[in-house]
């Protein structure tokens, strides 16, 4: 017996058109369309959208696949790219240390005595964060396989022992990190990245600012968490999704919390 | 050839294919589709023998977004395929329409009803690529109707006086 006690939903005309509707309220769905004449021009109006989607794109499928997608050459050619990326961010370490030094310092003079404060330092990271994160090709100058010397690059240039957090419980891996000028001076900037390609980033640097907890702002396509813990100010930066990038924050700072002071 | 290189090399028309849908522009779209099968080749090691087609429609999402943040940030070129469009009639002007109806989209709602209707995706396994709650695919799904609906409404007119 048809349920007609049960009023049709719109989400139920859509299933139905889409054939994702449960067996046992097409009856009732098919029974409610020949009642209202509306809801049936609805129905065939979306019905005709779909087939002209389907009649447009539907036979791109059956083009034979074009020779740039044979899975091996891809997955070769990504593997010596990267290669040649890590031999080039050593190259570019080592004829860039020199006069990155001077560089620095003339930065930190014009910069005054300013402190990098919340304001600041959360807009730069966001800033970074926007530039990189729709990176494909060089997302990162180093990239994570090399994550010893990343590391100990960047704290040297920062001036603080640094870490990039561990973060497979948020289900991000390392891809690499880069250097920064940064408001108060060089910047480290980590990026990491989920199986689905979405990415989170950490970029810190000395700050005279005082100590503070997270703080949280929201912005147009990113998002940021700030803190500021012993003497350096730490920004995490994601999409704009609440939750997940403060679920990331959490877990980088109580690693980096834990980790005993300085000296 | 693995498991996963097998089910990777299986998906790749429908990627093609949901790829054009979103970008109008072959050129585009396929360079998606490689950007997308290198990103999963890098994750292969994380594989332990799960569905791929699923993940694999996120990727190429994630990557379009992406790309449309970056557009975004730039001045606006309208594409040069536009200009022709309202000269064209016969059975080609059909398929311009509803191209032109796609691209007043959304990109988010855009996404929902290519998955639907062409890639034939469960509404809960787009809940799961675009990593919202079912409902939002509900309301993203209804309001791509109604926008296609009264582009389409308001657009034939139009054509007919520039004719």
């Amino acid at each position: 017996m048809i349920d007609r006690s049960i009023p049709v939903t719109d989400d139920e005309l859509h299933a139905y058109v889409d054939g994702q509707l449960p067996a046992d309220r097409v009856a009732a769905v098919e029974a409610w369309l020949a009642s209202h004449p509306d809801d049936m021009a609805r129905v065939a109006t979306w019905r005709a959208q779909a087939e002209a989607i389907r009649a447009r794109y539907a036979s791109v499928a059956d083009e034979p696949v074009p020779s740039r997608f044979n899975l091996e050459t891809l997955a070769s050619a990504d593997r010596s790219w990267r290669r040649m990326a890590a031999v080039a961010a050593a190259v570019a370490f080592i004829v860039g240390g020199a006069g990155g030094w001077f560089a620095h310092a003339g930065y930190d003079r014009a910069r005054g005595a300013t402190p990098g404060g919340y304001d600041t330092f959360t807009a730069d990271a966001m800033k970074a964060y926007r530039l990189y994160a729709v990176e494909v090709r060089h997302p990162v100058e180093v990239p994570a396989s090399d994550a010893q010397h990343l590391v100990d690059w960047l704290s040297k240039r920062v001036g603080y022992p640094l870490s990039a957090p561990d973060l497979n419980a948020a289900g991000l891996k390392l891809v690499g990190g880069r250097l920064l000028p940064g408001p108060t001076g060089p910047a480290a900037f980590f990026m990491y990245e989920n199986a689905a390609g979405e990415r989170y980033t950490l970029y810190c640097g000395k700050s005279t600012a005082p100590d503070t907890s997270l703080r949280y702002r929201e912005g147009n396509r990113a998002s940021a968490v700030y803190w500021k813990s012993d003497e350096v100010a730490y920004v995490v930066s994601g999409q704009s999704d609440g939750e997940k990038l403060r679920n990331v924050a959490t877990i980088a700072y109580e690693q980096i919390d834990r980790r005993p002071p300085r000296g | 050839m693995s498991g996963f290189r097998k089910s990777i090399q299986e998906s790749i028309p429908a990627l093609r294919r949901y790829a054009r849908s979103l970008t109008r522009d072959a050129e585009i779209a396929d360079d998606l589709v490689q950007d997308t099968l290198v990103r999963a080749l890098r994750s292969e090691h994380l594989f332990h023998g799960e569905d791929t087609r699923s993940w694999l429609y996120t990727i190429l999402t994630n990557l379009n977004r992406n790309r449309l943040r970056t557009l975004a940030r730039r001045p606006l070129h309208a594409p040069l395929a536009d200009g022709d469009a309202a000269g064209m009639a016969g059975p080609e002007s059909g398929q311009r329409d509803i191209e032109r109806a796609l691209a007043s989209l959304v990109p988010e709602q855009r996404a929902v009803l290519m998955l639907v209707v062409l890639e034939g995706l469960s509404y809960r396994e787009i809940a799961e690529v675009q990593g919202v709650p079912i409902g939002t695919v509900m309301s993203r799904l209804a309001r791509a109707r109604a926008q296609i609906k009264s582009y389409l409404d308001g657009e034939r007119p139009a054509l007919r006086r520039i004719k």
